[in-house]
């Protein structure tokens, strides 16, 4: 054999062709190049977005996180995110403290309880509610919502509840993060939901039946099989549902009333990081000013790719060990 | 499935009246959790409806805003609603061919680790908060050159992307593999066999992704607070200035202290929201009937 002649190049030729077909080549690098601009997008978001708040970065470094300031009167300006961080954290917090438990639920209602023909249509409405525009459910929240939380509802619970400082006196506006809070749960509650149900329906049936079989009760079984087979996914959920609330800007803006001030008094106004930023739109006019808008939605940034990466994390892992788990 | 021939098991003993008592709370709490949501979505829906429907008539479409009058004159939000159809109609035509062509790059010749990372980078990106994406591009353009409906229309693309790539994959992931094999294997270049014979087995998924997101960002406030907002009232169909939108006039006219203003606010809320429901009804449909013929092809 003269393998000086038939290299391992040679006697491949005659089967695939050593030309790079040029149509392959244009299609992958046009293809490879959307793909690479979607990454680098990402990046440049970052970019952008800490070069428009460098301003505010370097004139007051990380004490903006916490100080609890907006002051836009000329030479006296001075801004910091405290008060908005406290908002966003609250209301967050809040909504998604009741949102959590209503969103399994419902899960539960529709893998294990509901008869099988409800299933669908419920399913679909819950989801439409996810599609419910913002603006829209600011709107209700505005001009329905919040003018009967104010006369209905929260005098009713300052006076049952009132040594609660969460509850303390009732707004006057129908403006308060009360409100925000109720809005936010409407928003994150068919997120958590439907990755929740999905997560359920995901559980082995053969487990779901040996617990039964075993002779517990369902919510036994929903609490020893489903539940902990599910933990980390709805950990996951609830991150993202969280980030939703974080991160929404136009309902909160419509209902928290503004203002910036830490107080304890659900039923008086507030904002949050995103509610502030939108509520500015028109107003901003000093570089300094509009450094310290984007210094907000930094934060908020920062906020959202944790929370994003934590829960792709705990979904990978979740993944990984239930993958494990089913091969052994 | 009901739990009736378990109660005569031996291992049920005194508690079991206290444990099928917990299991009926909890799965009335489930119910009650359940019904709450869909009371929300009927009541939020009903509101707008019944404050709505009174408010609509042909000048909301036909009328632009008038800005100062002391009678009460007929006016509508043409320019909104035509500042929104250019808005989409550009962000979709924007996100639709980079969002298919990201799909297609990772599902038919991206490494493992690149469709790994890149897919991460997609769903970053769809968990940034449309405010900030607003901010990004108020920075990336709008300083400097000011507000316009590119602007506003590429904040909306940026919305879209990983929308309209996720949804593309997934449909891209349930072409059989034989049809590729099959194609390949009669001499038919590789690039060929992604358009012509992948591709189009993907049309109604690709459509129903493009559908869900046209009905997302149609309702989007947020990006373009930034980017398109600051308008004056005419009907303009030029996207070099900014543009009006449905959402943003919603906005505005729901901080406004005038009744008048809130009854059209109502009214092209129930547009919007009739808009989205109908789109996201006939997305659903499109999606159930092209997985249904892809499973058959397969």
């Amino acid at each position: 054999m003269s393998s000086a002649e038939l290299t391992p190049e040679a006697t491949r030729r005659p089967f695939t062709g050593p030309r790079v077909r040029f149509g392959d080549l244009v299609l992958q690098v046009v293809a490879g190049a959307a793909a690479a601009a979607a990454t680098v997008l990402v990046g440049l978001i970052t970019w952008k977005v800490i070069d428009g708040a460098w301003p505010a970065i370097t004139q007051y470094g990380v004490r903006f996180v916490t100080r609890v300031a907006w002051n836009p009167v000329v030479s006296h300006e001075l801004y910091g995110a405290g008060s908005f961080l406290f908002g966003t954290a609250v209301t967050s917090l809040l909504a998604l403290a009741i949102a959590a438990p209503l969103s399994i639920g419902i899960a539960l209602y529709l893998t294990e309880l509901a008869p099988r023909f409800l299933r669908g249509p419920v399913t679909a409405l819950v989801e439409t509610l996810a599609a419910i525009p913002s603006v829209v459910i600011g709107l209700w929240g505005i001009l329905v919502l919040g003018p009967v939380l104010r006369d209905h509802v929260e005098p009713g619970l300052h006076s049952a509840l009132g040594f609660i400082p969460l509850f303390g006196a009732p707004s006057t506006s129908g403006s308060s993060m009360f409100t925000a809070i109720i809005v936010l749960t409407i928003m994150i509650l068919p997120i958590v939901s439907s990755i929740s149900r999905e997560l359920f329906l995901g559980v082995p049936s053969e487990l779901k039946e040996g617990a039964l079989a075993l002779g517990t009760t369902r919510w036994e079984m929903v609490r020893g099989v489903m539940f902990p087979y599910a933990r980390g996914g709805i950990a996951a959920a609830l991150i993202l549902g969280l980030g939703r609330a974080v991160g929404e800007a136009i309902a909160v803006t419509q209902v928290i009333g503004g203002g910036v001030f830490i107080h304890w008094n659900l039923f008086d106004s507030g904002d949050t990081l995103a509610s502030k930023i939108a509520a500015s739109y028109q107003g901003a006019t000093s570089k300094l000013q509009v450094g310290s808008l984007i210094y907000l939605a930094l934060i908020l940034l920062v906020f959202s790719l944790v929370m994003n990466l934590a829960a792709q994390w705990i979904v990978r892992r979740v993944a990984r060990r239930q993958g494990l788990g089913a091969r052994t | 499935m009901s739990s009736h021939g378990i109660t005569r098991a031996d291992m049920q003993h005194v508690h079991l009246p206290r444990r099928r008592r917990v299991n009926r709370l909890m799965e009335g709490l489930a119910m009650l959790a359940a019904l709450i949501a869909v009371g929300m979505l009927v009541i939020v829906v009903w509101s707008v409806a019944k404050r709505g429907a009174g408010a609509i008539n042909l000048d909301l479409i036909t009328k632009n805003p008038v800005p100062f009058s002391f009678e009460p004159v007929a006016q509508g939000l043409a320019n909104a609603f035509v500042g929104s159809l250019v808005l989409v109609g550009l962000a979709t035509l924007m996100a639709l061919p980079v969002g298919i062509l990201v799909a297609v790059y990772l599902n038919e010749f991206a490494p493992p680790s690149v469709r790994t990372f890149v897919g991460l980078a997609l769903d970053v990106l769809n968990g940034v908060p449309a405010i900030v994406i607003g901010i990004f591009v108020f920075g990336l353009v709008v300083i400097g050159r000011g507000q316009s409906g590119w602007a506003g229309a590429f904040a909306l693309a940026c919305l879209m992307l990983p929308l309209v790539a996720r949804s593309t994959m997934e449909v891209l992931a349930l072409v059989p593999s034989s049809l590729r094999e099959a194609s390949l294997a009669l001499g038919v270049a590789r690039w060929r066999t992604t358009l012509s014979i992948v591709l189009p087995q993907t049309i109604g998924g690709v459509l129903t992704g493009t559908v869900l997101a046209v009905a997302r960002v149609s309702g989007e406030t947020a990006p373009l607070l930034f980017t398109s907002s600051i308008v004056g009232t005419q009907t303009s169909w030029s996207p070099f200035h900014a543009l009006q939108s449905v959402p943003v006039a919603i906005f505005e006219l729901s901080e406004s202290p005038d009744p008048q203003d809130h009854a059209r606010a109502w009214a092209a809320a129930l547009v919007l929201l009739l808009f989205i429901l109908f789109t996201s009804l006939a997305a659903r449909w499109l999606a159930t009937r092209s997985r249904r013929k892809l499973a058959a092809s397969r």
